[in-house]
């Protein structure tokens, strides 16, 4: 008897394929763009099904151009929040309607909006933020600065960090097929650092747009989605949640601890479709080693290029998971390293706290939070190429 | 020297394109070949307040983000970044590397004996040429001044050809393009303004040509070599 083959097809007319064939076997093509427009693309192979905007400055154009995939049918419904707390309180609700949903922001908007990130992890829904970190600081600095991020590392939200525009449409995509595990099903940060990834421009390979994700299946939800059966707000309503009892504290503190179990349980999903944690660049052998994310990986990249060039091996490790972190994997990329500068793009060294955290008793290097810039400031390979020579003391033909 | 990057620094106002000349110029190089980033630097936009734009292109994949701190080429879009200091850095030319080039839009001779020494020391080469003028004379309008750097940067690094320039202000104009919120008002001001848009692309075209030409022949006076070797291999997998 021969097999049939049922083809699907979503909202938007595009042909459902698997994740797996999406992010990994569908053919690409070369295209140039910037990082807003990446998240254009990634969303418009997403089969999304809501997603709401703040016109805010600092802003991308990011969310604009979501507006535009909705008056093509891509995007199910969109609509104009009336500020970042609006927003994201809006796509709660689409969220817990069922809906697949994204929407971006960042800087001052975020803090703004703050109350509502806990608020997703706890009711569970596997929102999407795409966080096109700018600074926060007083008076108001429109400028890339990524202290945002520290604000964000505890609200129960999964934290990914990309690189490159080409990163964020893979991880946007990937995102929403981690986040929507029903054994995982929590919000989703998905951060690339303001202009030096949204207003950049660069060559990102993309498959088909006719082609797209599964659309999201909100019954395999761990929460009751809202329904003919279920009342808006049934689990936020529920009455022991507000009491002064045993049974009340008893299920906060489990439940937030289940929130932090769930993103534990999405390493092996994001292992698979971020093709691992963390990521390796230079000299597997050398004993310096850069440790970290986003913007800051990219430059500690030409740093290595430079060293190489002066005759000192240096390798970077680039995580792309910051909630759940990649522990194992940086504590094994760490072995025999000597020295582990960790540069960042923000004046706390919210980073090099983490590394310290999770190296504590499993390195002997000598961990360095260094180099650091902020409130906007571009950090060149140069700045970190003479910090390393400083600390290593090693003669040089030149460095600028 | 055999440079294996060239970092393009575009000290410009407010209004003048520098950021659609850095998408434009990358666009190109990616056509080209190259590997090529582009990306804008700005604050609360206004016109005739400082802007600057950076565009890198090099044989190798290229990581490097933000302000370029220490160029190859500065593209001086307007008179008052030297003359009034609407500039990021101080001096303009601040970080310049050594065989460096400054394309100056101005008519005059704006640099000072110090300039002139310093930049003379590090080998760095100046073409002054009035841009603006250029865009006048030949588009009907100084909106036009960003074309006319292209076409003189490319036709002094001659690494980039002509047909590549046009596909970059092809894909500008013909394809859906956002530069920054403002940019997409303004790109429908300009249509109606130009009443068809392939007129305009045309006008764009013949700008940057003719400082191409210019430029060419200049860097060719000057014994500037290539700023880069072809393209090794092609970036398209």
């Amino acid at each position: 008897m021969q097999a049939t083959e049922t083809i699907l097809y979503n909202r938007a007319g595009q042909r459902v394929v698997s994740p797996d064939y999406l992010l990994f076997e569908a053919p690409r093509t070369k295209h140039f763009m910037t990082g807003s427009e990446a998240v254009k693309e990634a969303v418009k192979r997403a089969s999304v099904d809501a997603s709401v905007s703040y016109p805010i400055t600092p802003q991308s154009e990011a969310a604009h151009l979501i507006g535009e995939l909705w008056v093509e049918g891509y995007v199910g419904v969109y609509f104009r929040g009336e500020s970042e707390f609006g927003v994201m309180s809006e796509i709660a609700g689409c969220a817990m309607a069922g809906a697949r949903c994204i929407t971006t922001t960042s800087g001052p908007g975020t803090l703004r909006a703050m109350e509502n990130f806990p608020m997703w992890a706890g009711t569970r829904i596997p929102v999407q933020l795409v966080l096109m970190a700018r600074g926060i600081n007083s008076p108001l600095s429109i400028q890339p600065d990524n202290l945002e991020v520290s604000f964000l590392l505890d609200t129960g939200c999964m934290i990914w960090y990309a690189e490159t525009a080409q990163d964020l449409f893979d991880m946007i995509l990937a995102g929403f097929v981690v986040a929507e595990q029903p054994d995982v099903h929590v919000p989703l940060i998905t951060v690339v650092d303001g202009f030096f990834v949204s207003h950049t421009r660069e060559a990102v390979m993309l498959p088909p747009d006719d082609i797209a994700l599964p659309p999201y299946n909100p019954y395999r939800a761990p929460m009751p989605v809202i329904d003919a059966e279920v009342p808006p707000g049934r689990f936020l309503r529920d009455p022991f949640v507000m009491k002064s009892n045993y049974i009340s504290y008893a299920t906060h503190a489990s439940w937030q601890w289940e929130v932090r179990a769930a993103i534990e349980r999405s390493r092996p999903y994001a292992k698979h479709y971020l093709r691992g944690l963390v990521e390796h660049f230079g000299d597997p052998e050398a004993d310096l080693v850069f440790v970290a994310c986003g913007t800051a990986s990219a430059q500690a990249k030409e740093a290595v290029r430079l060293l190489e060039d002066e005759g000192i091996p240096a390798r970077v490790v680039k995580l792309k998971t910051i909630r759940p972190f990649p522990i194992e994997e940086l504590r094994e990329a760490v072995k025999g390293a000597k020295y582990i500068f960790v540069p960042e793009f923000n004046v706390v060294g919210w980073l090099e706290r983490e590394v310290r955290r999770y190296l504590y008793g499993h390195s002997n290097a000598e961990i360095i939070g260094a180099p650091r810039v902020a409130g906007g400031m571009t950090m060149p390979a140069e700045v970190i190429v003479k910090e390393v020579l400083k600390l290593t003391g090693k003669e040089v033909k030149h460095v600028i | 020297m055999k440079r294996r990057r060239v970092n393009i620094r575009m000290p410009a106002l407010g209004g003048q394109g520098a950021v659609t000349a850095a998408h434009i110029i990358a666009t190109a190089a990616d056509y080209e070949g190259y590997y090529a980033v582009s990306n804008p630097f700005f604050g609360a936009e206004k016109r005739m307040a400082p802007a600057e734009s950076y565009a890198r292109i090099g044989l190798e994949p290229i990581y490097d983000r933000g302000e370029v701190v220490y160029p190859d080429v500065i593209m001086v879009f307007h008179p008052q970044v030297i003359t009034m200091g609407k500039s990021y850095t101080m001096p303009f030319y601040s970080g310049i590397k050594k065989n460096g080039l400054i394309i100056i839009n101005s008519e005059e001779d704006l640099l000072n004996e110090e300039d002139k020494e310093y930049l003379e020391s590090l080998n760095v080469k100046i073409f002054n040429f009035s841009a603006t003028k250029f865009a006048i004379d030949i588009a009907g309008t100084e909106l036009s001044t960003n074309m006319a750097m292209i076409g003189a940067l490319f036709g002094i690094m001659g690494c980039v050809g002509l047909e590549a320039i046009e596909e970059g202000i092809k894909s500008r104009f013909l394809k859906k393009f956002v530069a920054s919120g403002g940019t997409a008002s303004l790109d429908s001001a300009l249509e109606r303004k130009f009443k068809k848009k392939l007129e305009l692309i045309e006008k764009n075209l013949n700008t940057a040509k003719a400082a191409y030409e210019l430029a060419r022949r200049w860097a060719q006076e000057q014994g500037i070599e290539p700023f880069l070797p072809r393209p090794q291999e092609v970036v398209s997998k």
